[in-house]
């Protein structure tokens, strides 16, 4: 049987590599599937931790986050193809002022 | 070294190796690719722990859903990975950011070997799959009973999203009438009209 801490120990490197996308990536569409990264390796977090305490609820949390995940989808996506329509470009250190 | 920890290591390996390649990769849509690879491999893992109906969710809802506006945004934008970022953003350098995330992980990490979470600890080890563990039933049954309230707030937010999109994405509000005009032959007349 593994345990939990192996599952727990995934969704960390998972998370790892969703701060480094976030941090080092200047794409912004590749940015935003780090972000989705990171909320997925949360998600297993809540499920290994209601696995092993034998409730249910977190299974209910990891469907709310999904929703506002794609909520977050939705919306990002609107704004990228906003920000492309202005700027011409998806490099982010190119976003660099508010109003233009 | 039985079928379970072999399913375990496979797909943890599988999940890892898409993150990484999606974030190490140049064309956005091969990195929209990894990620679903990585998502999959996520999923497996959900039905190992029992998740079957959030294992189907991540798979239908995410690589299938979410992971398409994805792409579709990348091919209305046309991108195919030959932009130019170019070399280091200006105040911190990439090296060093990508060695304050590794330092992160690693803290991580020793955070979770070094807590509660040892195999010896009363939840360390996991016990049988009880019956009916992550079930759509089961997980309905909580849903539309104790978090009612969130549930319904959820949708909410959800509307409220698509019209925020909507909103966004519609453009200045000249070029829409003019569409919209020429759609339902209103220009031609008006061009009629003034002559």
């Amino acid at each position: 049987m593994i345990t939990l801490s192996a599952y727990v120990v995934v969704a960390m490197v998972l998370f790892g590599i969703g701060v480094i996308g976030v941090l080092v990536s200047r794409n912004v569409i590749i940015l935003f599937m780090s972000v989705e990264l990171m909320l997925n390796a949360a998600n297993l977090t809540l499920i290994a931790f209601s696995r092993a305490l034998n409730v249910l609820d977190g299974h209910v949390f990891v469907f709310l986050v999904l929703t506002i995940a794609a909520a977050e989808a939705a919306v990002g996506l609107a704004m990228v193809i906003t920000l492309f329509r202005n700027r011409e470009t998806v490099n982010i250190d190119r976003y660099n002022i508010l109003k233009w | 070294m039985n079928l379970d920890t072999i399913i375990f290591l496979v797909s943890a390996v599988v999940a890892v190796f898409g993150g990484t390649m999606m974030i190490a990769q140049r064309n956005p849509v091969l990195s929209v690719l990894y990620l679903i690879l990585s998502l999959v491999a996520q999923a497996v893992l959900y039905v190992q722990l029992g998740a079957l109906f959030l294992g189907a969710v991540l798979i239908i809802v995410y690589s299938g859903a979410i992971l398409v506006l994805f792409l579709f945004v990348i091919m209305l934008l046309n991108l195919r990975g030959s932009e130019d970022f170019g070399h280091g953003s200006k105040p911190i350098s990439g090296v060093t950011k990508f060695v304050l995330a590794l330092l992160f992980v690693f803290e991580l990490i020793a955070i979770v070997r070094t807590s509660l979470l040892q195999a010896d600890s009363p939840i360390g080890m996991m016990t049988a799959v009880p019956v009916d563990f992550g079930s759509v039933k089961a997980v309905a049954t909580l849903l539309f009973t104790k978090y009612l309230y969130p549930f319904e707030l959820a949708g909410v937010l959800l509307l409220a999203a698509i019209v925020g999109a909507v909103v966004m994405t519609k453009g200045p509000e000249d070029e829409g009438a003019g569409a919209t005009d020429e759609l339902y032959g209103i220009a031609d007349k008006e061009a009629e009209g003034e002559k």
